[in-house]
């Protein structure tokens, strides 16, 4: 029961920030809104015992690029009618696309789970979190894992050679 | 115990919300902000899986998503930086060298 009402809250909580947040005409209040959305969302990890996620989330979204996106908003100077008109005016068609796609959505049939895997609540505990995830992502995904690594090293390669201004010419 | 298909209803609910800012905004650092909380539906109920199915692989997807939203709003913020700088403007109907 008690679970049921945390949910609810996290899942209200989630649902009107959102909306809050593509419907503001500051960017900056939407920004700081969606810091409060990443905030629930990890609470929402925790929740399904993803601890190091919600850690992650905290650090990586909240920490790293909501402050991104900051930086960028202050760095642009925005023109005064910027502020003004945010919607483009094709807004009933989106609106409806996503109204029909959420019906859809929300009609399909329940899943059935399948066959449970071997990390149940205990051995995630025994292992911790951190210990757990570390065991399956170096073993069975450590391919993965490393092409994660050189795509964010062509990320930083690439913002750098995309923002660097050009003094030749 | 919160049946699992609470939180796909909640991923969805995220996923669809993000899809419409998407399309209506016309600020390209709001489309931005969208597509981050569209990702943010997609993990909610892949931890949500993870959880329910007793396995690590939905936790391992989240965490490359995570790492791929990361140089997604890296190099798109580098874009918006360039395109302002260029066309002294953010709106994305004011862009159309294309003409399309």
């Amino acid at each position: 029961m008690i679970n049921k009402i945390f949910f609810i809250y996290f899942a209200i909580a989630i649902v009107t920030l959102s909306l809050v947040i593509i419907t503001r005409k500051s960017l900056v209040h939407s920004v700081l809104f969606m810091l409060a959305l990443f905030f629930h969302i990890a609470g929402l990890y925790l929740f399904l015992n993803a601890e190091f996620l919600a850690l992650v989330q905290i650090i990586v979204y909240a920490g790293a690029i909501l402050v991104l996106f900051l930086f960028v908003i202050m760095l642009l100077n925005i023109r005064e009618d910027e502020l003004k008109e945010q919607y483009s005016s094709f807004w009933p068609a989106g609106i409806s696309i996503g109204i029909v796609f959420l019906i859809v959505l929300l009609r399909m049939p329940a899943f059935s789970l399948g066959i449970k895997g071997v990390w149940d609540i205990k051995s995630v505990t025994e292992a911790t979190s951190t210990g757990a995830i570390g065991q399956v992502l170096y073993t069975e995904y450590l391919l993965p894992f490393e092409v994660a690594s050189l795509i964010l090293l062509i990320a930083i390669i690439g913002a750098i050679i995309l923002a660097k201004k050009r003094f030749s010419k | 115990m919160v049946p699992l298909d609470w939180y796909l209803m909640l991923g969805g609910v995220v996923f669809c919300i993000g899809m419409v800012g998407f399309m209506i905004r016309r600020n390209i650092i709001m489309m931005f902000l969208a597509v981050e909380l569209m990702l943010n539906g997609v993990n909610i109920s892949l931890v949500a899986f993870s959880h329910y199915l007793q396995d690590l692989r939905g936790q391992v997807f989240v965490f490359f998503i995570i790492a791929v939203a990361a140089s997604e709003a890296a190099i798109g913020l580098a874009i918006v930086i360039l395109i302002s700088r260029n066309k002294n403007t953010i709106f994305i109907d004011e862009i159309n060298e294309l003409r399309g």
